[in-house]
């Protein structure tokens, strides 16, 4: 159990620096992975948050919601709408977003938290389902339907024509202060977003509200009979992380000005959920890594064709070739999300408690080896 | 009045396809205590069941008539179903009626595919937590739409009713109201009749057969029914099993209704998870009422009428009353106490 004392608190601000750095260099370091272009390390970083944000709630309190996309959803929708109506400035449309989100989470989890487990679930769920049938339908006027919501020049864009940059040659790019949110400038303000979303995680993890949440999940009753009342907390959770995924849907518009009901569809819920599954869930690192291992795999995955694969298994017998590569080519391009199931069936089998815990098992069996048998083990804590 | 009757009519269809679901949700998550999100998978199976049984039936022997010329001017190429070579009117009837007949094969697939998932996955869940279950469960269904999708393709594949069948029935008329004014197709009530039997069956195997008493024994105490030696876990099987043959059959039987593309499953079941939580987590027929209760409101509320009043209401209406349900009556209409409270 997480206790805080000094040392764990000097040990969070250096693993913090150390993040820190390792995001802000990302350029660098992942050029020779055949990663280092912007629009994939922005794609690290939103979704990075987005999952940061779903940690606070599943990783902490153990509520599995089904549903977050939808806030992810709203923050697009209303980052969008903010560059039409206000400008291109990114700061408004992010703290517009963020309340939103927040407001949208706040409701959906007042019903929601009403029940747990897979109610809870279930209940997110449909009103994820209900959101994403609403922004294809009724809500066409606000989402503008299957086509997604895009700015357009003739849109009033007020606080631009006040500054005067109301005239834009070609496509609207969001801008901050007179730099372009897209490529390396847009990556760094993802990333700034990314470690302050992430210092406030380390924040919360490590707070009496965090110790509260953490309690929520390994026993709630047992909360309930000392006579405190966990779901102002659980809320506050829920609200929290629905910000965070509205800041992401936010962020993903300030890097491509355009908003699709598709981000709101369960399979999108369902990544966020395998993102913070695979790197570990209630682990601080965790989820920014599994974000991060599967939009780069989907990369990969998804740019490899059949041409790709015979370069690649050319070295086998031409019999042998032909079968692997019909094999391999289901996993890859369009049957990525093969992949992707596959992946999270055996994680959640073998590994539930993520990457991270695989890094302690191994730690655990270096050590054991190292001193000769049996001092501790890694015991596999059961995700509650 | 007859506007109401159809709009029950139109309900009838799709509801049963969501009573069939949640009944085997509910008796997979009775039995097992697993929260199967694969299932609508299964129903996405059961319908390309019937797919593959029609193209199976389908192939073609191309013989070259030379007696006969294309306007082309080459040789004119007959192409007759093997099927009927062999079986000669048998094997027409059979063509046209390839959809029913595909229940044939779609029982021991689902029977196979339902054992293969419960003894290969499903079982090493039992002890693990729900959340767990829900997610290894979501990984299976994308995996098998996945599979499908590379063999089948993404797009819809229509599959035809039989030629008799693919009028609508003027029940109207029938019950003594004006000609004309409720039609209904003929298919959608076969749908109907055969889910009604399907749910009659099943529930006159829990109640009628001794396997049946054992099984509904074994769900509401586990632990005595084993301490009579009785190998309850096997039973289980056999239960998952028989949850897939039901999934599969609604698939089936569905096809003409609704082309079946690989994503279904998950529409449905998203649906169906509804339906059993109003119905209330546990209970069989609670899963049934909600299943047909559901779908009569949908097709209410995509009445002209209602829409231009509530706009959209037909997309929601299902999450809608759901939310309600459960924040009014948290257990669903049927729920029994005790079960998934935690």
């Amino acid at each position: 159990m997480t206790t805080i004392t000094r040392e764990t608190a000097r040990g969070d601000l250096l693993r913090f620096a150390l993040f820190a750095v390792l995001i802000l260099a990302m350029p660098l370091w992942l050029a020779p992975l055949g990663a280092g272009y912007p629009d994939l390390m922005q794609k690290f970083a939103i979704y990075g948050l987005f999952a940061v944000g779903f940690n606070i709630l599943f990783g902490l309190t153990g509520y599995l919601s089904f549903g977050h996309a939808a806030f992810l959803g709203v923050g697009s929708y209303t980052a969008v709408w903010s560059f039409k109506l206000l400008g291109m400035n990114p700061l408004p449309a992010i703290a517009l977003a963020i309340v939103l989100a927040g407001a949208f989470a706040w409701v959906i989890g007042f019903v929601s938290l009403r029940r747990t487990g897979i109610y809870f679930a279930i209940l997110t769920l449909a009103f994820a389902q209900m959101s994403y049938n609403l922004a294809y339908s009724v809500l066409t006027p606000i989402t503008n339907g299957e086509t997604g919501l895009r700015v357009l020049n003739s849109d009033p864009r007020v606080l631009d024509h006040m500054m005067g940059a109301g005239e834009v040659e070609g496509s609207l790019v969001s801008t901050l202060f007179g730099i372009e949110m897209n490529g390396l400038p847009g990556f760094y303000f993802c990333a700034v977003w990314l470690l302050i979303g992430m210092y406030v995680s380390f924040r919360l993890f490590r707070s009496p509200f965090g110790l509260m949440l953490m309690a929520i999940k390994s026993n709630q009753n047992r909360m309930n009979f000392t006579g405190i009342n966990t779901r102002p907390y659980a809320l506050t959770a829920f609200v929290i992380s629905g910000m965070y995924a509205g800041l992401a849907g936010a962020l993903l518009c300030v890097t491509d000005p355009l908003a699709g009901a598709e981000r709101m569809q369960w399979t999108a819920s369902g990544e966020v959920v395998l993102m913070t599954i695979l790197g570990g869930a209630g682990t601080l690192l965790g989820p920014m890594l599994g974000a991060g291992i599967i939009k780069y795999s989907e990369n990969i995955f998804s740019a490899f064709n059949e041409q790709t694969l015979h370069e690649i298994f050319g070295f086998l017998p031409d019999g042998v070739e032909g079968a692997v590569v019909s094999v391999a080519s289901l996993f890859v391009g369009e049957g990525w999300h093969l992949t992707l199931g596959l992946l999270f069936m055996l994680i959640v089998i073998f590994l539930p408690g993520g990457v991270i815990e695989g890094g302690h098992r191994i730690q655990a069996l270096l050590r054991r080896r190292g001193k000769g048998g049996g001092a501790d083990q890694a015991h596999p804590q059961a995700a509650e | 009045m007859d506007a109401i009757l159809l709009q029950i009519l139109n309900g009838l269809d799709k509801g049963g396809a969501y009573a069939l679901i949640a009944l085997g949700l509910t008796l997979v998550f009775g039995t097992l205590g697993v929260v199967n999100f694969a299932h609508g998978a299964l129903f996405m199976m059961g319908a390309f069941c019937a797919v593959s049984f029609n193209q199976l039936i389908g192939l073609e022997k191309v013989t070259v008539d030379p007696t006969q010329m294309t306007p082309w001017g080459t040789p004119l190429e007959v192409r007759v179903p093997m099927i009927e070579n062999w079986l000669g009117d048998w094997g027409t009837f059979i063509l046209d009626y390839s959809v029913p007949f595909s229940i044939l094969m779609a029982i021991p697939v689902m029977i196979i595919i339902g054992l293969v998932m419960e003894r290969g996955l499903i079982q090493f869940f039992y002890r693990r937590t729900h959340a767990e279950q829900i997610l290894v469960t979501f990984g299976l269904a994308i995996v098998l739409q996945e599979i499908i999708k590379a063999w089948f393709g993404a797009n819809p594949i229509p599959q035809a009713p039989p030629e008799d069948l693919r009028l609508a029935a003027d029940i109207g008329a029938f019950l003594g109201f004006e000609p004309n004014t409720v039609v209904y197709p003929y298919w959608r009530l076969i749908y109907f009749l055969f889910s009604a039997m399907v749910i009659g069956g099943v529930f006159a195997f829990l109640q009628l057969t001794t396997f049946g008493m054992v099984v509904r024994a074994g769900m509401a105490d586990r632990e005595t029914v084993g301490l009579f030696g009785i190998d309850i876990e096997k039973r289980f099987t056999i239960v998952f099993g028989l949850a897939a043959v039901v999934a599969g059959l609604a698939g089936v039987m569905y096809t003409p209704i609704l082309p079946p593309d690989y994503h279904m499953g998950m529409e449905f079941l998203v649906l169906s998870f509804v339906v059993v939580v109003v119905g209330g987590m546990g209970s069989l027929p609670g899963a049934v009422a909600a299943g047909f209760l559901l779908g009569i409101l949908q097709s209410f509320a995509s009445m002209t009428e209602v829409k231009s009043i509530i706009p959209g209401i037909d997309q929601i209406i299902i999450y809608l009353v759901a939310v309600i349900i459960l924040l009014v009556r948290p257990r669903g209409l049927l729920g029994r106490k005790g079960v998934m409270e935690s």
